[in-house]
């Protein structure tokens, strides 16, 4: 009786589903390694320590985090407003090379000032590739999801074109010239990579809670996402609540592509995001869509990243276990009862 | 020889909710059985039941006295026993004959026979009278044209036990008369029916017998010949039966809405032309007519929600034709949206986050310029919640596990936070139960007194004779005219089906 | 002078054979569409297929053995997609998402493993050409697949608007209530052609690694799965209409290779072209598209 009580008490844990959903998706992962032949254990135990086992890898972890906690947030933004930008990575893209382009041909401004500015830019440059699509949906009734994800391809085919050819620095590398360092962000962990941007990126996620739960503007937007004909019949416009959704997710997810650009990597690099923005929505869902959440759920994520980098060296599997994992992960999610029922035996 | 059907201690509940508790009916072969109740009394949900669109908690069910255990819809057809939804389950972009044959197509190696189709359905138009245009687009159609195509879908699945749910409420008197008709002749036919209605005068015209339920248990069944309304009705409500007083007419003197040569296009919906008609203060304004006849359209063009093409609407002398629908709110216009679900609350916000809705953006709840004030809105929602009797576990859960009447007092509650100089009811008691009902009507009655406009717009004609000082019908977007509300049900009939009282001389 | 002399009939035969990924897409997503699930994920299962063709075509040796394992994997994850989002009522956009997901890194993944580069793997045999010297004139030579396609779409004209199976498939996608009282189990007619559409969605993948290249490449769909979705938009969720749009999208493919092959624009820039076109498409030629379903799960109670 009392063992059935605490089995009952465990089931009402509030995050149970989502970690079952963590826990199968490392032990399906693990199933795919035995049946291609490497060997689980050793392949997840140098992933931990990758992550973990040291403070250059915690560091490295927090480091792929970061840009991942941004994409998180912008697309938790729009989804509270009931639209569905799959476009993140490349509203991220555009910030990141705005970012770049203002850190490298502004010469005049000093440090801070020429940080913020090249850090606003880039959240400018997501917003505004986030309008397009705004207003094809507000305009025409052009649906999100294949309206953003087109303006991925096309910026990610765009910035590539801009740093082979135009803005090419020279070299062998597709790349721009390194960005000022008045517009640098400070790294905080040397020699690691973990910059400010870390810190900025908390601070978002505190922005972004404070915006949605304890404004009046948040209120609205999640009204109009939860039930837009409600909330049109209490006064609330739901166009143009929509579109203010739109440009604050580009807004995020540019300021997390300059925050690369800027403390990352000192320039643009053809190729650096090796799909941040697709990351950013898994991890949305994996944080419940809640800010908090994601901070949380973007940590799990840049340890698969960072502790992938180091299995793949050690081990020599693939570093797309992690792209798999991630992949299970969000489609268990999706299906929380689906958990519940088969995993957990509960009802509903 | 054993009943048709036979139904023995079926139970059903959903969360929160024990729709049938241990019911027992018997349908004898051949008869018109009535099967009367309050709104949510369990009729539908003991319908469906049997239909096996739910799966009942426990019971069983006989037919001609062999248990069945149906286990979908598809298991009751085989088994003879159609069933025409309140809401009706027709696909609009279907075509009429389509419609008919889905689920049952006759075929010809792979494809559709639709020759064969046409012969069959045709053969039974004739049978029975109904006529209809096989090729229509069967959204295109009104609602009882539509209703037909439920009661041939029926009979073409040969069903001889025929369940009829609340099939009147979206009907004219006229074609009520009409259906009442048709199901006599089905009776004659060798059909057997079961008739859900809450309208004691449709019971005593067609029905044989009548079980009445009562918030989810059987209260009886007794021979229709044996059967008074009185007793009917004390059957059903369990005491006297409340009619809400109107009390005594006031003066007058302002007027609070006037809506001028009102048009509008008819753009997701029915057109409107030329609506004219004023409301005082101090009054009840009905608005009857038979769904889809552009009440949902006239409730949008007054708070705001659809552009006029034409006309002026003014609130206490304010010109606000073109305002929007939160400066109206802010001008005094409280709304109770014709679905609560769909546009009076937001299911997933908690209780006070819906009471916030509307609110949000101003002081005293906007605290400087962005934030909210968590204390004082939680102040302001418990009170709300105490004021209007709201019955809820706390303030802080969704208002999606509150029953419907709690649901419907949280709008209330709502609108009515602010001074009010006309409300915008519609449908404002559909599917409540009989003490939230009785609650809203209260409520109406109190604006009234406090000498409030009040426009109410409801599909149930007795609501809005019971509570109204005027009535004005609606039809194909136009008032036809304008009735006392003791005129009797045959004159509002006539308006509601289009016929206006001048051009029947 | 040089811009002209492209447009002729072998633009026309590219055009039409690089139509068929995107038709398969199409057709695929429509009928996933018409049972009322929008799915996604039509990007992942076609990479998928298209590994899992080039796959069993290294193994065997066999073409044809590759198609079959191709268009297996595509039941596979219609199956998946099916009951995780008809049976346990799971976010489609989400469960989709997560199949694109897994479709770029599981692909990956294999090719690192079994041919040692994640960028893409060893030339195999590809399906043979089918010889059919009355429609070369005007086709080019094909293989299996543009037939097929042709076939598919007279085929499924027929299926969805002359069988009882297509008049039911409208009814459950519009209005699944309705459907459910006529009698009609909806969650296996959702699930069942979630399964055809995935399936006939993975003839797109096997066409690019078996027909198009021989060779699996990283990421070698390329968008193509939700190039199909607007072709199915555009073409208003009907087989003859998904065919005429996919057809457009064809034509910037082909006229994207023969610019490039000119070197008159940078790649990256003539790259764009099929993206750029399917928002046109999407906002200012269909404009407000009605579906053919709410897309909201049905619940049965």
């Amino acid at each position: 009786m009392s063992l059935r009580d605490s089995w009952r008490k465990c089931l009402s844990f509030p995050f149970l589903s989502e970690i079952v959903a963590i826990l199968i998706a490392f032990l399906l992962g693990s199933l795919v390694l035995l049946f291609t032949g490497y060997p689980p254990g050793q392949a997840l135990r140098a992933l931990f320590r990758g992550a973990f086992g040291s403070r250059n890898a915690f560091g490295q972890t927090l480091t792929q985090a970061t840009p991942i906690l941004f994409t998180a947030l912008s697309f938790l933004v729009s989804f509270r407003a009931g639209i569905f930008n799959i476009g993140v990575e490349g509203q991220f893209l555009m910030g990141a090379l705005v970012a770049a382009l203002a850190g490298t041909s502004i010469k005049v401004l000093p440090f801070p000032v020429h940080l913020l500015c090249a850090l606003l830019a880039g959240g400018g440059g997501g917003a505004l590739w986030a309008l397009f699509p705004a207003w094809l949906k507000a305009r025409f009734g052009a649906h999100e999801v294949i309206t953003t994800m087109m303006m991925s391809y096309i910026a990610s085919y765009f910035t590539s074109y801009l740093v082979n050819y135009p803005c090419k620095a020279p070299g062998w590398v597709a790349q721009t010239h390194p960005v000022e360092r008045s517009a640098l962000l400070p790294k905080i962990l040397p020699p690691t990579q973990l910059s400010f941007t870390f810190v900025v990126a908390l601070a978002f996620a505190f922005f972004v809670f404070y915006f949605l739960f304890r404004t009046y503007l948040g209120f609205q937007i999640r009204a109009v996402g939860l039930n837009p004909e409600a909330a049109s019949n209490r006064g609330i416009p739901i166009a143009s609540h929509q579109i203010l959704a739109f440009l604050l997710s580009g807004f995020v997810a540019g300021i997390g592509g300059a925050g690369e650009v800027l403390g990352v990597h000192g320039k643009f690099v053809d190729g650096f995001s090796p799909g941040y923005g697709w990351d950013g929505i898994a991890v949305s869902l994996v944080g419940r869509l809640h800010p908090f959440g994601c901070v949380f759920a973007s940590l799990l994520f840049g340890l698969l990243r960072a502790g992938g980098m180091t299995m793949t060296r050690v081990t020599k599997v693939p570093l797309d276990l992690s792209l798999i994992i991630q992949a299970l992960v969000i489609v268990f999610i999706a299906a929380p009862r689906f958990i519940r029922l088969v995993f957990l035996r509960r009802k509903e | 020889m054993p009943p048709l059907l036979e139904v023995r201690g079926l139970t059903k509940s959903f969360p929160g909710v024990l729709a049938n508790d241990h019911i027992d009916l018997e349908i004898e072969e051949g008869e018109i059985h009535g099967l009367l109740g309050e709104n949510g009394a369990g009729k539908s949900v003991l319908m469906s039941t049997i239909y096996s669109l739910y799966r009942p908690d426990e019971g069983r069910i006989f037919l001609r006295g062999r248990e069945v255990h149906m286990v979908s819809p598809a298991s009751a057809i085989r088994c003879g026993v159609g069933m025409v939804h309140q809401h009706l389950t027709v696909v609009p972009h279907l075509r009429v004959w389509e419609n008919i044959v889905l689920g049952e197509e006759p075929r010809r190696g792979v494809f559709l026979a639709r020759r064969e189709a046409f012969r069959r359905i045709e053969a039974l138009c004739r049978e029975t009278g109904l006529q209809l245009d096989l090729h229509a687009w069967t959204g295109e159609l009104p609602i009882g044209l539509q209703q037909r195509v439920e009661i041939l879908k029926m009979l073409y699945r040969g069903a001889s036990l025929l369940i009829f749910d609340e099939p009147t409420t979206v009907l004219t008197p006229q074609e009520v008369d009409q259906l009442i008709a048709y199901l006599l002749r089905l009776k004659e036919g060798g059909k057997t029916i079961i008739f859900i209605s809450h309208k004691l005068r449709e019971v005593f015209a067609l029905c044989d017998r009548v079980t009445v339920l009562r918030r989810g248990r059987k209260v009886g069944t007794i021979v229709i010949a044996d059967a008074s309304e009185e007793k009917l009705a004390e059957m059903m409500v369990g005491r006297k039966v409340f009619s809400p007083k109107r009390g005594e007419e006031k003066p007058k003197e302002t007027v609070v809405l006037a809506v001028e040569h009102v048009s509008t296009l008819p753009e997701r919906g029915k057109a409107l032309h030329g609506l004219n008609f004023v409301v005082h203060n101090g009054e009840i304004v009905g608005v009857a007519g038979v769904e889809g006849n552009g009440q949902t359209e006239l409730a949008e063009v007054l708070v705001g929600l659809r552009k006029v093409r034409q006309g002026k609407i003014s609130l206490r002398g304010e010109d606000i034709t073109f305002a929007s629908p939160k400066e109206r709110i802010k001008k005094g216009l409280a709304h109770i949206p014709e679905d609560r679900h769909r546009r009076g609350t937001v299911l997933d916000f908690t209780v006070t986050e819906n009471l916030l809705l509307g609110f949000e953006d101003e002081p005293p709840i906007r605290r400087g310029r962005w934030t909210i004030d968590l204390p004082l809105l939680r102040r302001f929602a418990l009170s709300r919640v105490g004021e209007f009797e709201i019955a809820t576990p706390g303030v802080d859960v969704p208002v999606r596990i509150l029953s419907g009447g709690n649901q419907q007092k949280v709008v209330l509650a709502r609108e009515l936070s602010r001074p009010v100089s006309l409300l915008v009811a519609c449908q404002p008691t559909r599917g409540l139960d009989v003490a939230a009902t009785e609650y809203v009507h209260r409520k109406l009655l109190d604006l009234r007194k406090e000498g409030k406009g009040v426009i109410l717009i409801s599909a149930d004609l007795d609501e809005i004779r019971a509570l109204s000082d005027r009535v004005l019908v609606l039809y194909e977007g136009r008032i036809i005219g304008e009735l006392a509300p003791q005129s009797d049900e045959y004159q509002f009939g006539l308006l509601m089906g289009g016929k206006s009282l001048v051009a029947q001389g | 002078m040089s811009l002209f002399s492209i447009l002729n009939l072998s633009l026309f035969q590219a055009t039409v054979r690089m139509s068929m990924p995107v038709l398969f897409a199409a057709l695929g997503g429509m009928f996933c569409e018409r049972v009322g699930i929008v799915n996604i994920g039509l990007e992942g299962i076609m990479l998928n297929s298209a590994f899992f063709a080039v796959f069993a075509t290294y193994l065997s040796g066999n073409p044809w053995i590759g198609l079959l394992l191709g268009v297996l994997s595509g039941v596979g994850w219609g199956l998946v997609i099916a009951f995780l989002t008809v049976k346990y009522y799971g976010n489609q956009i989400v469960v989709g998402t997560g199949v694109n997901v897994f479709g770029l890194g599981f692909s990956a993944f294999m090719c690192q493993r079994i041919w040692g580069s994640r960028g893409a793997s060893e030339s195999v045999v590809g399906l043979p050409l089918l010889r059919i010297p009355a429609l070369e004139r005007v086709l080019g030579e094909n293989t299996v697949f543009v037939y097929l396609a042709f076939l598919l779409i007279f085929l499924s004209h027929l299926f969805l608007f002359s069988t009882h199976w297509g008049l039911r498939i409208r009814a459950v996608g519009e209005s699944p209530q309705s459907a459910d009282a006529a009698g009609i189990n909806v969650h296996g007619y959702k699930i069942v052609f979630v399964v055809v559409g995935s399936a006939i969605t993975s003839l797109g993948g096997v066409f690019l690694s078996l027909a198009h290249l021989n060779f699996f490449a990283w990421g070698m769909t390329s968008g193509r799965g939700f190039m199909g979705l607007a072709a199915m938009i555009f073409g208003k969720w009907t087989p003859l209409g998904c065919f005429l749009a996919s057809l457009l999208f064809g034509f910037t493919d082909a006229l994207q290779m023969r610019l490039q092959a000119l070197g008159i624009l940078p790649a990256q820039i003539i790259l764009l072209f099929p993206y750029v076109v399917t928002i046109l498409v999407l906002s200012g030629l269909v404009g407000k598209a009605i579906p053919p379903s709410d897309y909201k799960p049905y619940e049965k109670r």
